[in-house]
């Protein structure tokens, strides 16, 4: 296990290089000038764009720009954006509100997902099934930018439970966007479980255990949940994995100054810098997430083996 | 050219829908953390995220102009007609020829670290600014100075025409007459800097010490904000009236829209344009209009062979019913523009100009005069994710409905790939851009705007428009010996452009403000901007 773990991870590496290599020329292939976007409004005389040009390498040909980013990182520096502050303090600053934000939206699919899900499952067809079904039907259909919108005016502004935007109330702030954020999931990890309970519920292990007596609850928990909780996880782990990346959306209409909305103004104004490396950063999250779901297989089934 | 691009106003479009939601419920609550006292108490306002690190010289957009204006008060300041008042550092500003300039300063301003704001304080910043070396976004300010030439050629580094003479005296040779310099002299990149900011001018762009009303009381984080506390020696007649007050950055004017219902954040100097008509009744005498100094045109690309003729351009001018767009865009809140000085400079005069008018028959005659070809459609181009779709559609259909044209909409392109193309002569169709005034004067429409010296990418003459009688008026202004002759010379400019009419103005714009019942006195300047100095906490 050990040893395939350390492999894993040790793939990741030329992953990564080749993810940022891909970045790269992405954003060196965006159109429009990067300074022109920078100096925004007003006309920039010839000798500023100039040295601004010479300052980000911006006229170097793709590999020597690519190159000086590579020399940085290997001591450590990821670079600065247009304003002279360097990367890694913007990660440092808004990648814990992204991870509050991804903690709290995890714990909304975990809950309330997997209990609706094993309820429905369990009472396939009932009122509740129904419910469920049509319920997660709704969520998904609706955009999440509606979703938030709608949650803000009703639970922020009408009915005052919540703050509106920013985080000035700690963990609090995050419960509405974590909510909103987590619903679409939410209803597919709902979804996920329901089906996957009422498959295995029929299968022959189960009418054993059954038949040997068991109780019902140990039944529904140690036989069909741990086996059914196989795609669940796997689903909940890309989650995560997406969830770090950042919800441009939630963080823009919660006010959240979060590493999602960093990212979308980066790419926005061309900071090849600040995109490579939140982007990279990403990239290394959903890697490491997808390898801790599949040691979690080994886990959950025991006739998974890895070695 | 300036278009204030706000950070989430593309989300804030494209949920017009679900915003029409915040139409009801309350906002009076009272809820902001305001500790009250005698001319005390605090207050919050919103910001969008500052494009560049809080240095005055390297301000040039909205977001981080408020906090500018807040930490710093320049030479001199406006009254609210625009003219000038001698109630900033500045005691006096004189000069014989118009072109060599003495500035007297006044005696016992400080920095918010205790340092006296001296004839060198100017000197420095301003060298500083204008050096290309520091890539600083208001150079282009500096460019009257002499000088400033030799340092963008490199050969020189600093400015040759200023002088320090004494402690409070510093001259200022222009590289031409100029009647109305210190009219300029009030803008932020005109403003002095500290000694601590050579030291550092990295971190003095997340602590920045400045002479104003109010400093910094924390460092500026991003993404968040910064809080600002009364500066108690400060030596101005406009003393800050609130004790405290903090910037919120949104990403959304829309959340920030939502907040002030709330009563979270106290003023919202400019809010999405779908919550206008609702956000009048709602919030009431805390709804503020201003007019501002933004003009919003429609570019002809003279080098283009079908606009070449003035003809077609006092034609395509005079078929836009701009009364009907404001009123079914925009709620009536954008005024049709009938000069190209704005009216809230001097100089302006009601109906200067001629073909703004609307008359559809008259169009339609001098487009039959000029033979314009009706056969192709019209490409009208405009920047991308910025709002402007509506309205330019809106613009074509007038055009369609009134001239008989088949118009295409040419809308793809971000402003960083709007504005070279611009540059390239690259608009095949007329063209949507915007002009605030660099400084309140007459003067800042025209030069920048109608001469070849403004040429893009050095100005913002986009229709590339070249007219050596203009040139001459706007010149002999420039060196006109008193205002009154200036603006008469201005105004002479003017009636020629309107007759080549390289441009249509369409509307001058006006902005909404809104602020809590936790605040008085919000009143927003000519530069569009709250005058935080003004703003009185209600215990």
């Amino acid at each position: 296990m050990g040893r395939y773990v350390a492999r894993r991870l040790l793939l990741t590496i030329p992953v990564m290089l080749g993810a940022s290599i891909l970045i790269f020329a992405m954003v060196y292939a965006l159109p429009g000038d990067p300074i022109r976007a920078l100096a925004g409004d007003r006309p920039v005389s010839p000798a500023v764009v100039q040295v601004l040009t010479e300052r980000f390498h911006l006229d170097d040909p793709l590999w020597v720009q690519y190159w000086e980013y590579l020399k940085g990182l290997f001591q450590g520096d990821l670079g600065t954006d247009f304003r002279g502050r360097p990367v890694l303090d913007t990660i440092e600053r808004t990648l814990p509100v992204t991870i509050r934000l991804t903690i709290v939206a995890v714990i909304f699919e975990i809950i309330i997902g997997l209990a609706a899900g094993v309820l429905a499952g369990i009472r396939r067809n009932s009122f509740f099934d129904n419910l469920v079904l049509v319920s997660t039907t709704v969520i998904v259909a609706i955009p999440i930018l509606v979703l938030a919108f709608i949650a803000q005016l009703l639970f922020g502004l009408k009915l005052g439970w919540f703050p509106i935007a920013g985080t000035r109330e700690g963990w609090y702030s995050y419960v509405l966007p974590g909510l909103v954020l987590a619903s679409g999931s939410l209803a597919y990890v709902a979804r996920l479980t329901r089906t996957s309970i009422a498959e295995n519920l029929r299968a022959d292990f189960v009418r054993t255990a059954k038949a040997k007596g068991l109780p019902p609850r140990r039944i529904i928990v140690q036989h069909t949940l741990r086996n059914s909780l196989i795609p669940v996880v796997t689903f909940i782990g890309a989650d995560i994995g997406a969830l770090l990346g950042g919800a441009i959306v939630t963080e823009t209409v919660f006010n959240l100054p979060g590493i999602g909305r960093e990212v979308f103004d980066a790419i926005r104004a061309q900071e090849g810098a600040v995109v490579v490396g939140i982007v990279t950063l990403m990239v290394f999250f959903f890697i490491f997430f997808n390898l801790v779901v599949d040691v979690l297989y080994a886990v959950l089934d025991p006739r998974i083996r890895y070695d | 050219m300036k278009l204030n691009k706000r950070p989430g106003a593309l989300v804030a479009t494209a949920l017009a829908g679900a915003m029409l939601l915040s139409a009801c419920g309350g906002g009076d609550d009272n809820g902001s953390g305001s500790t009250g006292g005698e001319g005390g108490g605090t207050f919050t306002a919103y910001i969008g995220e500052p494009k560049s690190p809080l240095v005055p010289g390297n301000t040039t957009e909205s977001e981080g102009a408020k906090v500018i204006a807040a930490l710093w008060t320049g030479l001199v300041g406006y009254s609210e007609e625009g003219e000038v008042e001698y109630s900033g550092v500045a005691e006096s500003i004189e000069s014989e020829d118009n072109q060599n300039w003495t500035i007297t300063l006044k005696d016992g301003w400080t920095f918010h670290d205790g340092t006296p704001v001296n004839a060198q304080s100017f000197v420095d910043a301003w060298n500083y600014t204008a050096n290309p070396q520091n890539a600083q976004d208001g150079g282009s300010y500096l460019s009257r100075i002499a000088g400033f030439d030799e340092l963008e050629a490199g050969t020189a580094t600093e400015l040759s025409g200023l002088a320090v003479e004494d402690d409070l005296t510093f001259t200022v040779e222009l590289a031409a007459p100029f009647a109305l310099f210190p009219a300029v002299v009030g803008y932020d990149a005109f403003n002095p800097l500290p000694e601590a900011f050579f030291d550092d001018p990295e971190a003095f762009g997340t602590n920045p010490i400045g002479n104003g009303p109010f400093m910094a009381d924390s460092e500026y984080v991003p993404g968040q904000g910064i809080t600002l506390t009364r500066y108690e020696d400060y030596a101005g007649e406009d003393a800050a009236q609130a004790e405290g007050m903090e910037f919120v950055v949104y990403a959304d004017q829309a959340t920030a829209y939502t907040d002030a219902q709330d009563g979270n954040v106290d003023i919202v100097d400019v809010i999405p344009p779908d919550v206008i008509e609702s956000a009048e009744s709602e919030f009431g005498d805390n709804f503020i209009n201003t007019e501002v100094s933004q003009i919003t045109y429609l570019g002809f690309p003279t080098y283009d062979a079908r606009f070449a003729d003035p003809r077609v351009r006092q034609a395509f001018s005079m078929a836009i019913d701009r009364d009907a767009i404001s009123e079914a865009i925009f709620s009536g809140t954008r005024t049709a523009a009938d000069s190209f000085i704005s009216p809230v400079v001097d100089g302006y005069r009601e109906g200067a100009c001629e073909f703004c008018t609307f008359d559809p028959d008259a169009a339609n005659t001098l487009l039959e005069e000029a033979g314009f070809d009706k056969s192709q459609p019209v490409d009208l181009w405009f920047n991308a994710g910025a709002g402007h779709d509506a309205w330019i559609e809106a613009v074509g259909n007038q055009l369609r409905t009134n001239l008989g044209l088949e118009f295409t909409l040419q809308g793809n392109l971000d402003f960083a790939q709007y504005l070279p193309l611009g540059e390239e002569k690259g608009f095949t169709g007329p063209f949507r851009y915007g002009w605030s005034f660099d400084y309140p004067a007459a003067e800042s429409y025209l030069t920048p705007l109608f001469t070849p010296q403004a040429f893009p990418p050095i100005g913002s003459n986009y229709s590339f428009y070249d007219n050596p009688q203009v040139n001459e008026l706007i010149s002999e202004g420039d060196q006109a010996a008193t205002e009154e002759e200036a603006i008469e010379l201005y105004q002479q400019a003017e009636d020629l452009i309107a007759q080549d009419m390289p441009n249509a103005p369409l509307f001058f714009t006006q902005i909404q403000s809104v602020h809590t019942d936790n605040v008085d006195n919000v009143r927003i300047d000519l530069f569009q901007r709250p005058v935080w100095s003004e703003v009185t906490v209600n215990g």
